[in-house]
C-alpha cells in the first residue's frame, strides 16, 4: 500500500523491532540456548516456588487468626505494594532516561516522520516493558498465594489484571515525564547531574515512605496500648493517596467478597489522567529535550588535582598497571550508562540498613540465637548485594574490552596485568561497600565482638572471592557486541556467575555455621567449644573463597592468553 | 528543495554552526565538505530534524521542519555518519521497517528492497541478522534504506565510508541517476575525488561556517586557484596547507 497522506507510523510499528528482536533472541540457534532455558526455566521456577510457599504459609497462619487476620493480610498486600511502587517509580525514572532520550534507534525515528502521540506511546510502552517485568514477575507468586489462600476463584487473576496494570502505568508515566522535566532543566547532556539528583529524591523518598509506613510496627503488637488500638491501624488506610492503597483494597475486597468499585475507578482514572498530562507535557517539552539531550554535554574533561594525586598513588605499581587502572575508573565514571543502576543499589542498600535499625530485636521473646542470627542472615544478604554488584560491574569487564582489543593484544602488555588490573579496580571498592554495610548493619544491630569479627572476615573473603568469580566468568562468557553494559549481567553468562555465587555465599555460611553455633553455646550456656572446630569450620570456608578467587582467573587467564 | 536560512547551533559558549545560509534546489547532487569539526554533521542533523537549531531555519520542500515536522521529514531520508541498525533484524526485516516508517509497505516495497539489496549484493543476506553483517555490508542496507521509501531528499553523512569499490561505484552511479530523476542529494564527504566529480555544487565549511559554495569553476575563481583540483582549492580556503613543520613534530 503506498499512502499519500502523511505518514504516519503506527505504535504498533514503532514497537515491531523490538517484537522482532525478541522472537529473533528466542528462535536464534546460538551455543549454549537450550542450557540457557533450563537453567532459566529451574531458576525461575525455584524463585517463584519460594515466594509462593513462604507467602502461602505466612497466610494460611493469617487466615487461621480471627478477626485481624485478613487485616494482617491486606496490610501486608499494601507494604509490598508500597515497596513495589517505590521501585517502579526510581527504575521508571533510570529507564525513561535512556528509553526516550540515550536510545540508538532515536536518531533513526527522529529524522523520520513520526507522530509525536505514537512515539510517546511506543517510548513509554518500552519504558513499562524495561523497567516492570522484574516487579511483574515478582507479584505473579505473590497474588496466585493470595489466591490459593483466600480462594479467588477462576476470576482473581482478571481481578488482579484489572488493578495491576494502571498500577503500572501510573509510575511509568510519572517517571517518564520526571526524566523529561530534569532533561530540560539541566543545560545539555549533564546525565550525571541529572541522575545524582534522581538519586537524593529517590533515597529521600524512599526512606520518608517507609518510615511513615513503619512496617515494623505490625510485627511488634505489645507496642499497641490495646488491641483496639491495634486494629484500628490495622483497619484505616496506611497511605490513602498512593496506588498501591487501591490495588489493595481491590484485590482483598474481592477475596473478602465485598463489592468495593472505589478502587477500580480511582486506578483507573488516575492512570488515564496521568497518561493524558505525560502525553502534553512530551509535546510540548519532547522535541526541545531530545535535540538538547544529543547536545554532547562534556566537551572538555580536566585531568584535575585527583588525577594528579592518582597518578602519585599509583606511581609504585608501574606505568603500565597505572595506565590500566586509571583507565578504568576514567571510563567508568564518564560511561553513564555503567554507574546509572549504582543509583538503584545505592537507594535500596540505604532502605536496607535504614529498616535494619528498626528491626525488633530488642524486649521479650527475643532469644539469645536470634539476636546473633540476625547479622548471620544479614551476612547472606550482603553476599546477595555484593554479588549483584559484582555482577553489574566486575563481570562485564573483559566484554567491554572487546572493540579495543586489538589495541591490547597488539601492545606488548600482558593479559595477567589486564584482569589483575580489572580485579583490583572491581575489587576495592567492593570491599569498601561491603565493610560498609556490615559494618553499619552490625553496628545498629549491636552485635558481639565475636560476630562482628565473623562478619568482617567473611565478607572480606567472600568479596575477593566474587570478584574472582565475576572476572572469571565475565571472560568465558564474553559479550564482545554489546555496547550497553547493562545487558551484560543479564546474559546466560551472568546467570551462571549469579547461581556460582549464591552457592559460593551459602557454602561459606553452611561452613562457619557450625563453629559459630558452638562458640555461642559455649558463652551462653557454657558447653564445651574447641577451637578445632573454629579451624575447620572457618579454615575450609578461607579455601573455598582463595579458590574461587584464584582459580577462575587462571582459568580466565587461559582463556586470553589462547583465544583459540 | 533544501533551504537553510540563519541557520545557528550553539553548544553551550561554542558555535558549532554559526549562521548559515544555503539553498539546494530539486534535481542536485549537492557536496558538503570541510576539515573534521568543521559543523558539517551538526548541520546535517539539523537539516534531518533531529537537533534544533539555537537560530535559524530549515525547509524541506518549502515545508519548515521546526513546525511541520512530519511533513518536512516525509519527504526525507536520512544516513547519518555512525548509523545504528537492529542488530537482530535481518536485511529484509530493516528495510521493510524504515519503509513502514514512512506509510509504505505492500508488493512494491518487497520488490524495491529485493531490488536495492540485490544492487548491493546484498540479495544472498537478506535473511540473515544484522549482527553478522560486515561494516560495509551494513553501510550497504542503511544506504539501501534511505533509497526505500523513494524520497524527494536524501541527506547522507559520509556514504563511501567503508565501501568496496564496486559498492562505491554502484552509489556513486545510484546518486547520479537518482538527481537525474528530480530528485535531490546533499553528502558530506572527505573524498575530495568523489566530490569533484560527482557534484553539481559544493560548499566548503570549516569553523560552523561556509567558506564558499558554487560549482567547481566557481570555486575556483573564489579561491583564486586557477586550473586547480578541489584538493588545492579546499587547502587553500581553508588553510589547511598551513601544516606544522614535519620536522618538529618528528623531533618532538
Amino acid at each position: 500500500m503506498m499512502a499519500d497522506a502523511l505518514p504516519n507510523p503506527s505504535t504498533a510499528h514503532l514497537l515491531s523491532p523490538k517484537w522482532l528482536t525478541a522472537r529473533a533472541r528466542a528462535g536464534s540457534g546460538e551455543r549454549g540456548n537450550a542450557l540457557r532455558l533450563v537453567f532459566l526455566a529451574v531458576f525461575g521456577f525455584g524463585f517463584w516456588s519460594f515466594i509462593f510457599f513462604m507467602l502461602y504459609r505466612l497466610l494460611r497462619y493469617f487466615r487461621g487468626v480471627q478477626e485481624i487476620g485478613p487485616l494482617l493480610a491486606g496490610k501486608l498486600l499494601g507494604l509490598i505494594l508500597v515497596g513495589f511502587f517505590s521501585i517502579l517509580m526510581l527504575s521508571n525514572i533510570i529507564t525513561a532516561l535512556s528509553s526516550f532520550f540515550l536510545a540508538r534507534d532515536l536518531d533513526l525515528l527522529a529524522s523520520s516522520p513520526v507522530d509525536w502521540l505514537n512515539l510517546y506511546m511506543a517510548k513509554l510502552a518500552e519504558t513499562l516493558i524495561h523497567s516492570s517485568w522484574m516487579v511483574v514477575l515478582m507479584a505473579i507468586p505473590m497474588f496466585a498465594a493470595y489466591g490459593v489462600v483466600y480462594s479467588g476463584g477462576p476470576f482473581f487473576p482478571l481481578i488482579v489484571l484489572a488493578t495491576f496494570l494502571p498500577f503500572l502505568i501510573v509510575p511509568t508515566v510519572i517517571g517518564s515525564a520526571v526524566t523529561l522535566l530534569l532533561v530540560n532543566i539541566f543545560p545539555a547532556r549533564r546525565t550525571r547531574d541529572i541522575l545524582s539528583v534522581i538519586a537524593v529524591l529517590s533515597a529521600g523518598g524512599i526512606v520518608v515512605m517507609f518510615r511513615l509506613v513503619r512496617p515494623e510496627r505490625f510485627a511488634r503488637p505489645e507496642g499497641f496500648r490495646s488491641l483496639v488500638d491495634f486494629i484500628t491501624i490495622l483497619r484505616g488506610p496506611t497511605s490513602p493517596l498512593l496506588p498501591s492503597e487501591w490495588v489493595e483494597r481491590a484485590v482483598m475486597s474481592w477475596l473478602n467478597v465485598r463489592t468495593d468499585l472505589l478502587p477500580y475507578y480511582l486506578l483507573w482514572s488516575t492512570a488515564a489522567a496521568a497518561f493524558v498530562l505525560g502525553a502534553l507535557l512530551h509535546r510540548w517539552l519532547y522535541a526541545k529535550g531530545f535535540s538538547k539531550a544529543q547536545e554532547s554535554g562534556q566537551r572538555v574533561v580536566q585531568s584535575g588535582r585527583l588525577a594528579h594525586v592518582s597518578r602519585t598513588i599509583l606511581r609504585p605499581f608501574g606505568i603500565v598497571r597505572r595506565e590500566l587502572v586509571m583507565k578504568e575508573v576514567r571510563l567508568f565514571f564518564r560511561d553513564t550508562t555503567q554507574w546509572s543502576q549504582l543509583i538503584l543499589l545505592a537507594v535500596l542498600v540505604m532502605v536496607y540498613v535504614f529498616n535494619i535499625k528498626f528491626l525488633p530485636l530488642r524486649g521479650t521473646g527475643m532469644t539469645f540465637f536470634l539476636v546473633n542470627a540476625v547479622p548471620f542472615l544479614n551476612l547472606v544478604l550482603a553476599g546477595f548485594v555484593l554479588a549483584s554488584v559484582a555482577a553489574r560491574f566486575i563481570f562485564p569487564g573483559v566484554s567491554l574490552e572487546g572493540r579495543t582489543f586489538w589495541l591490547l593484544r597488539s601492545s606488548p602488555m600482558s593479559m595477567k596485568e589486564l584482569l589483575w588490573s580489572k580485579f583490583w579496580v572491581g575489587t576495592l571498592p567492593l570491599l569498601v561497600l561491603a565493610l560498609a554495610i556490615v559494618g553499619v548493619t552490625d553496628y545498629l544491630l549491636q552485635v558481639s565482638e565475636f560476630m562482628m569479627a565473623v562478619s568482617i572476615f567473611s565478607i572480606t573473603m567472600m568479596t575477593l572471592a566474587l570478584a574472582g568469580l565475576a572476572i572469571g566468568f565475565g571472560t568465558l562468557f564474553p559479550q564482545f557486541e554489546t555496547e550497553n553494559a547493562a545487558q551484560i549481567p543479564t546474559s546466560f553468562g551472568g546467570l551462571v556467575f549469579m547461581m556460582t555465587s549464591i552457592a559460593l555465599i551459602g557454602a561459606v555460611v553452611v561452613l562457619e555455621a557450625r563453629p559459630v553455633y558452638t562458640y555461642l553455646s559455649a558463652q551462653a550456656f557454657g558447653t564445651p567449644s574447641t577451637t578445632r572446630d573454629m579451624f575447620i569450620g572457618f579454615g575450609t570456608a578461607a579455601l573455598l573463597c582463595a579458590s574461587a578467587t584464584l582459580v577462575p582467573i587462571g582459568i580466565a587467564l587461559k582463556r586470553l592468553e589462547n583465544p583459540g | 528543495m533544501i533551504e537553510l536560512r540563519g541557520l545557528t547551533k550553539r553548544y553551550g559558549s561554542f558555535t558549532a554552526v554559526n549562521n548559515i545560509d544555503l539553498s539546494v534546489p530539486r534535481g542536485q547532487l549537492f557536496g558538503f565538505l570541510g576539515p573534521n569539526g568543521a559543523g558539517k554533521t551538526t548541520t546535517l542533523r539539523m537539516i534531518a530534524g533531529i537537533l534544533r537549531p539555537t537560530t535559524g531555519t530549515v525547509h524541506i520542500g518549502g515545508i519548515d521542519i521546526a513546525t511541520q515536522p512530519t511533513a518536512a521529514k516525509s519527504k526525507l531520508g536520512f544516513v547519518p555518519d555512525r548509523p545504528f541498525i537492529y542488530e537482530k533484524l535481518t536485511g529484509a526485516e530493516f528495510l521493510r521497517f524504515v519503509a513502514g516508517l514512512y506509510n509504505q509497505d505492500g508488493p512494491q516495497i518487497e520488490h524495491r528492497a529485493r531490488e536495492l539489496l540485490a544492487l548491493f549484493d546484498l540479495e544472498e543476506w537478506r535473511d540473515e541478522l544484522v549482527e553478522s553483517y560486515s561494516h560495509g555490508m551494513r553501510q550497504k542496507l542503511i544506504i539501501s534504506s534511505a533509497f526505500v521509501h523513494r524520497p524527494e531528499v536524501i541527506v547522507v553523512d559520509e556514504p563511501m565510508v567503508g565501501l568496496d569499490p564496486k559498492a562505491a561505484r554502484i552509489l556513486k552511479d545510484l546518486f547520479k541517476e537518482y538527481t537525474r530523476r528530480d530528485h535531490t542529494i546533499m553528502m558530506s564527504t572527505h573524498t575530495l575525488e568523489v566530490a569533484e566529480t560527482m557534484c553539481d555544487r559544493i560548499a566548503i565549511m570549516q569553523g560552523g561556517v561556509i567558506r564558499a559554495a558554487g560549482t567547481m569553476a566557481e570555486l575556483r575563481a573564489n579561491a583564486e586557484a586557477g586550473t586547480a583540483g578541489l584538493e588545492e582549492i579546499f587547502l587553500r580556503l581553508t588553510g589547511e596547507n598551513a601544516a606544522r613543520a614535519l620536522v618538529d613534530v618528528l623531533n618532538a
